[in-house]
């Protein structure tokens, strides 16, 4: 098992399209540093004018916990599709490439190879939100240094710099759970196609168009809004409020895992009786 | 003394929504054969190959490998097997040497580099080991098929369509391979192939398919020598040829195939006669040439 999940790994990072999602995250995070850097006091500006009228606002506020904090805002619905490009590629691309034959031809079971393929997409999951979370703290830091966090959500919270970094740790760890369903979503409609592409697009229309839906939030399917794994993709910022909504944190890790284990029990389900015809 | 079966097929049924693409299947490959497995376009010898395989699970019947159901104890017996599937399709953006070594470790194959080195040698492609497959020909693509199969030194390998791709040359050494494979390792072989020359070259028993079913099987020497040998002759004068071997011995059939060529259907030990025959009658004889008579019975039995 653990043969075949290096070998899985090793075959991941040998492929070009692998350092897509590393590259495009670094570009935006620079970019996003820089422009701040040049025009940092006119586009915090923007974002504060209202504030400006009844707040005086005095202090370092750009710095490297406000541009992990805007990166994240920004990137957390774009991160879905850079996993989908290697998730998605996971069994698809073996179908299409016709390399299953040579796969399932070998000593090993099918199970076992869907489970090292899922890990070995988990894992690189894990190393993008790694990437993503470290290189933004870490430019930021290198750039404007820390400071105190503001928080503009449905409230305004003011976070103090010694007690932001567990908070970008706890958000870390949620992403982790919400991209794993990220990941499995995109794993089973690997598990059925027979082109990368498919996993790719499908997986960005159904979390764009389950968001879409839920945003307009159509008497009919309100009652489904709780339930579905979309709705908490951002949850994340649950963790960078003054006090935590923990009912909204909790439904929203099982709601995960359970869209997790299901998405995995039917992509192993099918795969295991599927004939192999590519 | 009882023959070791390799592979059985019993009533082997593959059915899809639509249609039947293997209808009650039954042949077997012994130990030590090189077993054509022969059958037109769309007769079922892929989705054999891939049930064999476990590639693809019947809808009914049973297939042994090596004496055991193929769904019981499968990573042992498949072990055994080394196969080259349609065509011959790898990691493009790996080398060969790598591609090789993926297959070696997911086989845990001892000696790992020294079994690469040898069987990319086998195939001669030893100086391209660290070309990306993407750079590859077919033909090589096709060489670096066969040298995958053997990587395991597996007992049984099953060869679709090995010639694929392959020049002239490429095909002979091919074919040089395949029978060094079978006598000096003792390596059993099913080639599913087209060229039917290649098969009846290297073949000892075969199985012919068709819409599924086998239409014929055993001992290629045994089912083409019940046929009379079909031969091609060009003369000088055709028609004076036609007479002579006509009055000899009615019984001969022959046809005229243009101004130049007649075909006769002759026992093999009659060749000489003929040919003596006619030049003692003045005839000049250009040649005789055997028309391939595993391209007619396969013809014939798959009309």
């Amino acid at each position: 098992m653990i043969n075949i999940l290096k070998i899985e790994l090793f075959k991941i990072f040998r492929k070009p399209r692998t350092y897509i999602g590393f590259a495009a995250i670094a570009f935006i995070v620079t970019v996003v540093n820089l422009g701040f850097l040049f025009e940092g006091d006119q586009l915090l500006g923007f974002l504060l004018d209202s504030l400006k009228e009844k707040f005086y606002l005095n202090g370092k506020l750009i710095n490297a916990y406000t541009m992990s904090f805007i990166i994240l805002n920004s990137l957390w619905i774009h991160l879905p599709i850079l996993i989908a490009i290697t998730a998605g590629d996971m069994l698809s691309g073996e179908a299409n490439h016709g390399t299953f034959r040579l796969l399932l031809t070998r000593p090993i079971s099918r199970m076992k190879l869907l489970t090292a393929k899922f890990f070995a997409a988990w894992i690189y999951t894990v190393l993008l939100l790694v990437f993503m979370i470290g290189y933004s703290l870490a430019l930021g830091y290198i750039i404007f240094g820390v400071g105190d966090l503001i928080v503009v959500k449905s409230a305004i919270s003011i976070i103090a710099s010694d007690d932001v970094l567990w908070r970008f740790g706890y958000a870390f760890l949620y992403g982790i759970l919400s991209m794993t369903t990220v990941t499995s979503l995109a794993y089973l409609i690997s598990s059925y196609a027979e082109s990368s592409i498919v996993p790719i697009v499908g997986t960005f229309a159904i979390i764009v168009g389950l968001t879409i839906v839920s945003t307009l939030g159509y008497a009919l399917i309100a009652p489904a809004i709780p339930y579905m794994f979309t709705t908490y993709l951002p949850s994340w910022d649950i963790f960078f409020q003054m006090e935590m909504n923990q009912e909204k944190l909790v439904r929203a890790i099982w709601v995960n895992l359970a869209y997790t284990a299901a998405f995995i029990s039917i992509s192993f389900y099918h795969f295991k009786n599927k004939d192999i015809l590519s | 003394m009882t023959t070791e079966k390799y592979l059985e097929f019993d009533n082997v049924t593959k059915q899809y929504e639509n249609f039947t693409a293997v209808s009650g299947l039954s042949f077997s490959v012994n130990k030590g054969d090189i077993f054509g497995f022969l059958g037109p376009n769309g007769a079922g010898k892929s989705t054999s190959i891939r049930m064999l395989l476990s590639l693809i699970t019947p809808t009914s019947g049973d297939i042994k490998l090596f004496g055991t159901p193929i769904n019981q104890d499968r990573n042992s017996t498949i072990a055994q097997v080394g196969a080259l599937v349609e065509k011959p399709d790898f990691y493009p953006y790996l080398s060969a040497e790598r591609n090789l070594d993926i297959l070696a470790r997911l086989s845990e194959v001892e000696n790992r580099q020294a079994k690469i080195d040898e069987v990319l040698d086998l195939v001669g492609l030893t100086e391209r080991r660290d070309s990306k497959v993407k750079t590859f020909s077919q033909g090589m693509k096709q060489r670096l098929g066969i040298a995958q199969t053997l990587l395991h030194s597996p007992k049984l390998v099953v060869l679709d369509e090995p010639a694929n791709g392959l020049d002239p040359q490429g095909q002979v050494d091919m074919r040089e391979l395949i029978v060094r494979l079978n006598k000096e390792q003792g390596i059993t072989i099913i080639i599913s192939s087209h060229i039917l020359n290649e098969v009846e070259q290297i073949c000892n028993r075969m199985v012919i398919i068709n819409r599924g079913k086998s239409v014929v099987e055993g001992d290629v020497a045994e089912l083409l020598t019940g046929s009379k040998m079909k031969v091609m002759l060009t003369t000088d004068d055709n028609e004076k040829a036609m007479s002579i071997i006509a009055t000899s011995d009615p019984a001969i059939e022959m046809k005229k195939l243009n101004e130049e060529k007649i075909s006769l259907q002759i026992e093999r030990e009659s060749v000489p006669n003929i040919n003596n025959l006619l030049i003692n009658s003045g005839i000049k004889v250009y040649s005789i040439e055997p028309i391939r008579s595993l391209e007619e019975y396969f013809i014939d039995k798959t009309k």
